[in-house]
């Protein structure tokens, strides 16, 4: 079978010494990961392969010998490093050596035990070390969950490298007895920035734990869960999105630390999401207030709903008359229509009322917006929702109306013909009427039948109208779903460091020379930005649409109220 | 050592095929469609140009002519990086896996590794294409579950789609790689 020797690029220019890493039996490959230089004890160098195999559950080895001759092919030396072979016994041995600043290395293999001694094909694997190290591979979707025995070869390697850290704490510039060469061996990398701030970090965590749970002491206190107070939060979205990003700083401010990759993502992502959040909302702000700008807000805000009943009533005023040329009935259409205009009259009359304080009201609203940009947008919605509540109230009036017409429509359509609906079984079965019952029953039935087109249109109208501020909601709610569950740090991650997120490798074939074993280099094929945002969403607390096309087509036709945009936690009605 | 044969893909544009043996278990076989032409590229910039000049002619607008620019450069560099496929190579290494690389003409290259231990097999389909059958060459993969299962069908050389002559090529030279694995005393 073929042999596979997967070698660090940066040991390329190491000093001739003995080669350590993990063989791996089941695909025959040999995963390198260091190089120990001359001169060593023995004994100390299998003490400390020991230790690490102790501590980080790797089985590392000593798999053969490296020779870097910067001049001819010393005889005695390679004597040497056979000899080597046998003292710390590995099957098979593997010897590597490189000839001054050939590319073309030569490897051969030492089986003193194997049963058939020909001569196997040797294929050499440079890769990146650190890359592969700080590298996170990222399985197909449909096969997360499979056996560990199973696993793929690659991800064996990747493992291998990754949990070699404290392998690679120690090089060979260290006092030790053991002098080492790896990817560290350029320089101890770190970054002064980083640790002073996950010095500071820890602090800055309690502190915001403490904070945090202060305020959800306060948000779960008694006061708080009287009925007209708990049915206006959970009514209001900005509340719900108060209440999510709660959750999340919660998230971050936690002691744990995140056991696996996926913990950690999260944290990032949310940190990163808040950070932008809040500066895009303190932007905003910073907009909003220069200029008086909120101040002008306000002024036309009052103008605004003026002009929007100016127009309900025209409105009113056309369906009162002969609406696209149709016939209405004269009397329901004037009580009809009458009912309406005085709503609206009340609804003015309570923001003229208000429209004192809407300045300051809204002054200080607006300095919600340092929150975020998310809490911005709920609020803004929220606005929208209480402008437009007549709006509301005229849907749910023509649409209970309409409602109770087409049960008794359906109801006695049933009586007409003979037969009645069984709450029992739930079904239609016939049923024998009197005679009176039956006259009225008709009587009735004609009534209802002919001031159908006049409710169906007022329920079509304001039907429409409160689709029209759905679909608005909707898309600002949108956004801020948008905004909350976006990824944030991993696509910048891919960006910027793309090795760090692995949807596999992939290999460059490199100069061949007959006669030495095929070079091949490894390199990290990233995920792609999709299957990077689909990996880390974050979850979010909505789920919409609740219904879908037919039966929402449906519940209109009949007259159900419909609330297209149902958030998880609410009861189903 | 390398050769390059030619032969036509199944709408008759020619494509050429090169095989490279790399070791005795590595062989890389690279299919190369039709290059840009320059002939394609001028009428299809003349017909929108003409169309826009049109329509400033009409409109006297000229926001129409810096629109039919922009939209001819955002065009052309979509379809250069995301759309014209230059040439696509397959990597059979023995051991290892199989590699299968799509190179755009804007030098975008699109790589998937698929592990030795994950493919069933290398086989040769038909597929009912518009109003043509034509031939393709697949990777199929083995299921984990079941030994006999195939849990998924990767086609190959999908933007040239080569004659049978050249798949039967290239399907030998994998076969011939394939195969090794075969004889080779599995350890599982």
């Amino acid at each position: 079978m073929v042999l596979k020797v997967f070698f660090p690029s940066c040991c390329s220019s190491a000093d001739s010494g003995i080669l350590i890493g993990r063989w791996i039996s089941e695909q025959n490959s040999a995963v390198i990961l260091a190089v120990v230089h001359f001169p060593f004890i023995p004994v100390q160098v299998k003490q400390y392969l020991g230790e690490v195999q102790r501590v980080t559950k790797v089985s590392v080895s000593v798999l053969g010998s490296w020779s870097n001759s910067k001049q001819e092919k010393e005889e005695s030396l390679s004597e040497f490093l056979e000899d080597l072979g046998t003292i710390f016994c590995h099957e098979p041995w593997i010897q590597i050596s490189k000839e001054g600043d050939s590319k073309f290395w030569s490897c051969s293999t030492l089986q003193k035990h194997s049963k058939d001694p020909q001569e196997e094909e040797i294929v050499l694997v440079y890769y990146d070390q650190r890359k592969v190290m700080l590298s996170h591979l990222h399985p197909p979707l449909d096969t997360a969950g499979q056996r560990a025995e199973d696993a793929s070869k690659l991800s064996a390697i990747f493992d291998t490298v990754a949990r070699s850290r404290l392998l690679f704490m120690t090089d060979r510039y260290d006092e030790g007895p053991i002098k080492l060469t790896h990817w560290q061996s350029d320089g101890v990398e770190a970054s002064i920035i980083v640790e002073l701030m996950k010095q500071a970090s820890v602090p800055a965590c309690m502190l915001l734990t403490f904070l945090l749970s202060l305020l959800s002491g306060v948000c779960r206190s008694r006061v708080l869960k009287f009925w007209p107070l708990s049915f206006l939060w959970s009514k209001l979205s900005t509340c719900e999105q108060l209440g999510h990003r709660l959750q999340h700083l919660q998230v971050i401010s936690s002691n744990k630390k995140a056991q696996n990759q996926n913990q950690l993502m999260r944290k990032a992502n949310i940190f990163v999401s808040v950070l932008i959040d809040v500066a895009l909302g303190i932007l905003l702000m910073s907009w909003l207030y220069r200029k008086n700008r909120i101040g002008h807000l306000a002024d036309t805000l009052i103008p605004v709903a003026d002009h929007v009943a100016e127009e309900l009533q025209d409105l009113l005023q056309w369906l009162m008359g002969a609406p696209a040329g149709l016939k209405m009935n004269r009397a329901l259409d004037q009580v009809l229509g009458r009912f309406f205009l005085y709503h609206i009259h009340l609804w003015i009359s309570y923001i003229h009322l208000l429209s004192p304080f809407i300045e300051m009201i809204l002054w200080y609203v607006g300095l919600s917006a340092c929150l975020g940009l998310t809490v911005a947008l709920c609020i803004l919605s929220d606005i929208i929702a209480l402008l437009t509540f007549h709006i509301y109230c005229f849907y749910v009036y023509g649409a209970r109306l309409y409602c109770l017409k087409i049960y008794g429509l359906s109801s006695l359509w049933r009586l007409f013909r003979g037969k009645k609906w069984n709450v029992l079984r739930q079904r239609v079965d016939s049923c024998s009427y009197d005679l009176d019952q039956l006259f009225i029953g008709t009587l009735l039935f004609t009534i209802l039948l002919f001031l159908l087109p006049t409710t169906a249109l007022y329920y079509l109208v304001f039907t429409l109208l409160r689709l029209l501020v759905v679909i608005v909601q909707g898309l600002i709610h949108l956004l801020v779903d948008l905004i909350d569950s976006l990824p944030l740090y991993s696509l910048i991650l891919r960006l910027c460091r793309s090795y760090r997120l692995a949807a596999g490798v992939k290999f460059r074939v490199l100069e061949q020379q007959d006669g030495k074993p095929l070079r091949l280099l490894m390199q990290i094929n990233p995920l792609s930005y999709g299957g990077v945002v689909q990996t880390y969403r974050l979850p979010t607390y909505s789920c919409y649409p609740r219904d879908s096309w037919a039966s929402l087509c449906k519940k209109l036709f009949l007259g159900e109220l419909i609330y297209p945009w149902k958030h998880k936690g609410e009861k189903q009605n | 050592m390398a050769e390059e044969r030619r032969f036509r893909s199944a709408s008759g544009a020619p494509i050429a095929l090169r095989r490279r043996q790399h070791s005795a278990s590595c062989r890389e076989l690279a299919v190369r469609g039709p290059r840009l032409q320059l002939r394609s590229l001028s009428a299809a910039t003349s017909a929108v140009w003409l169309a826009a000049y049109g329509l400033f002619a009409l409109s006297e607008n000229s926001m129409v002519l810096s629109a039919a620019i922009f939209v001819t450069l955002i065009g052309l560099i979509i379809y250069l990086h995301f759309v014209k496929i230059d040439q696509e190579s397959l990597l059979v290494i023995g051991s290892l896996g199989i590699q299968v690389t799509s190179s755009y003409a804007s030098g975008k290259e699109s790589t998937t590794f698929i592990e030795m231990g994950q493919v069933k097999d290398v086989v040769i389909n038909e597929a009912i294409h518009m109003q043509k059958v034509i031939y393709y060459l697949c990777i199929l993969l083995q299921d984990p579950e079941d030994p006999q299962g195939v849990s998924e069908v990767v086609p190959l050389f999908q933007s040239s789609k080569p004659r049978l002559d050249c798949l039967i090529e290239v399907y030998r030279s994998c076969q011939e790689i394939l195969e090794q694995r075969k004889t080779a005393p599995q350890s599982s």
